[in-house]
């Protein structure tokens, strides 16, 4: 597996809370998983992905946990067209 | 750095301590009994005039955004009327704000607290435009800001447009702490607020509520100059309840004791806001009734020891709409309007067309904001990722909708109907868990006026319901 740099911007998770130490009166579905935090910043030392490590945040604050991504990215987009909304307030539509 | 027990229980423990230290004020100071305070001299000794707030907002490009007549649409729904109905429909473009919506005017004020009181910086717990909001304000203040945010379900899947204000939050130089469903999201706030030292820049704070006070003072303000009239109603997108509140108390400041306060949500009735299953089913984050119906009728439910948007003390009425006719009226806007905006103002956008209706034609309806709009945070985003995870999206007629199930688009603009909530119904509902609070043969004469004002009626209808 190849290393990632020390200073690359990755991000790691942490399990908050096992879900036996979770909050009471839960919904089931939710009382059965773990709560999880996921943070993004700088790597203080190289590593490989699944390895324990420290970040240091946007702001200068220093976290740990499981490196999960590096690089992480936002692939939100538009979505894929959804066509029911094309002729709203068109002619089509007697508008 | 101290060594503190961080097991949820031992962190819910210390929560008034930590409020104390993160925020500066001392509510035992208000309270008067389990289930009263005084509100109105919390909000006073926030000790910012009408004028400061303005000049605060100012100085961070918040505030003075522009009003504007909706004639395109205005004109479609007279269409639709009976003769002589059809309100003009205003439009306040909140979207003009730093971070592109109304949460800027909430933040301006905490931050400008937080800076005066010497925190290095602020943290709020959000399901974004708030976050963002704080992140843009902090950012210009030269504070530092962490955001609190519920972004994922436990497949690490995020909707579209949660995962957009998440993006938007760092942007403005945020930490975000993205976490997994679940109302935990209040202990891990209080951790990191506890770690850091920073101020509590809570959405349920006196600061953050007087903050949008300066919305309903300057639509008051702009209405009579264009106008020469109050406005007949102003509709308002209601969720945790600080955009009604602030929005009523700037109205009332500017002596406009006649307009008609709309409440406005989208129902998501059936969907629950805890569950790691629903969570990724709603096709809203926010504005919809999963928060506004239970903040309405208990609002001291929040990371704050009392709430400061308290909606039932100002609220004329609840329109409920459903989210096919929300992405209807989107798409209205901007192909008739001109204008793209984002989810929370078109929802009472779209309330505003069933109230226009009904309304005559000489009289003005406000729509109270707006907010930006891009990839991630778009009907067609929603409808795409609705879509993708098994939910069923056609045109047809809005009443088939289905929270979590259909989204059902109306098919003509006279299909957009909403539907009217039973504000009494609510308002017992807050009796009751008043009386969870406290029993009710130790209500004393100050509870019943505490309760009476806080739902917008007298001692006498307190006195009458079944609860009391
Ligand atoms: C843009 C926008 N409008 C309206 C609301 C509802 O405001 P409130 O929670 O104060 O009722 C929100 C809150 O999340 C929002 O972000």
């Amino acid at each position: 597996m190849t290393k990632i740099s020390t200073g690359a911007w990755v991000e790691i998770e942490q399990i908050v809370l096992k879900p036996e130490e979770r909050a009471p009166s839960l919904p089931p579905e939710t009382k059965a998983v773990p709560y999880v935090m996921r943070v993004s910043g700088f790597l203080a030392e190289s590593a490989e992905l699944g390895q324990e490590v420290t970040i240091h945040t946007l702001i200068g604050r220093e976290l740990r946990g499981t490196l999960r991504v590096a690089n992480p990215s936002y692939n939100h987009s538009f979505g894929e067209t959804v066509p029911e909304l094309l002729t709203i307030g068109t002619e089509a539509e007697n508008f | 750095m101290t060594m503190h027990d961080t097991s949820y229980a031992a962190v819910m423990a210390r929560k008034n301590a930590i409020m104390k230290q993160s925020l500066g004020i001392d509510y035992d100071d208000y309270i008067q009994s389990p289930i009263a305070f005084d509100y109105e001299r919390m909000m006073a000794e926030t000790s910012y005039t009408m004028d400061d707030i303005r000049r605060i907002q100012r100085e961070t490009k918040v505030g003075d955004t522009p009003l504007f007549e909706l004639r395109n649409l205005t004109a479609a729904v007279r269409r639709i009327s009976e003769p002589g109905k059809g309100a003009t429909i205003l439009l306040k473009d909140e979207a003009a704000n730093a971070s592109g919506s109304f949460k800027a005017r909430r933040a301006a004020i905490s931050a400008y607290q937080a800076l005066i009181k010497g925190y290095r910086g602020m943290i709020a717990a959000t399901s974004g435009n708030y976050g963002a909001a704080v992140a843009s304000q902090a950012a210009q203040r030269g504070l530092k800001s962490i955001i609190v945010q519920e972004v994922f379900d436990s497949r690490g899947v995020g909707q579209p447009e949660i995962v957009e204000k998440g993006r938007k939050c760092e942007a403005y130089g945020a930490e975000v702490i993205k976490l997994s469903v679940g109302p935990e999201l209040f202990y891990m706030l209080l951790r990191t607020l506890e770690e850091t030292g920073f101020f509590n820049a809570s959405l349920y704070t006196p600061f953050g509520i007087r903050g949008v006070e300066s919305l309903g003072y300057e639509i008051a303000e702009q209405v009579r100059a264009r106008y020469g009239k109050d406005p007949d109603a102003v509709v308002i997108t209601h969720a945790g309840g600080g955009n009604l509140t602030g929005t009523a108390r700037g109205l009332l400041q500017a002596g406009c004791t006649e307009s008609r306060i709309v409440a406005c949500s989208v129902d998501l009735s059936g969907l629950h806001m805890a569950s790691d299953r629903d969570f990724n089913r709603k096709a809203f984050t926010t504005g919809h009734t999963g928060f506004g119906v239970p903040f309405a009728t208990w609002p001291d439910r929040v990371d704050v020891p009392r709430n400061a948007a308290r909606s039932l003390r100002y609220m004329d009425e609840y329109q409920l709409v459903s989210q096919g006719e929300v992405f209807y009226i989107t798409e209205l806007l901007t192909k008739i309007e001109g204008i793209e905006r984002g989810p929370a103002g078109n929802t009472s956008l779209t309330a505003a067309v069933t109230l226009a209706r009904q309304m005559d034609e000489d009289q003005i309806v406000v729509v109270q904001e707006t907010e930006y709009t891009g990839a991630g945070k778009h009907h067609n985003s929603q409808l795409a990722f609705a879509r993708a995870n098994g939910i069923e999206v056609r045109r047809g007629n809005p009443v088939d909708n289905v929270p979590g199930k259909a989204i059902v688009i109306p098919e003509h603009l006279a299909q957009v109907q909403g539907r009217v909530q039973d504000l009494d119904k609510l308002r017992r509902s807050y009796l009751k868990n008043a009386a969870e609070r406290l029993p009710i043969a130790e209500w004393t004469d100050s509870d019943f006026e505490f309760l009476a004002a806080d739902i917008k009626k007298d001692g006498e209808w307190v006195r009458n319901q079944g609860v009391a």
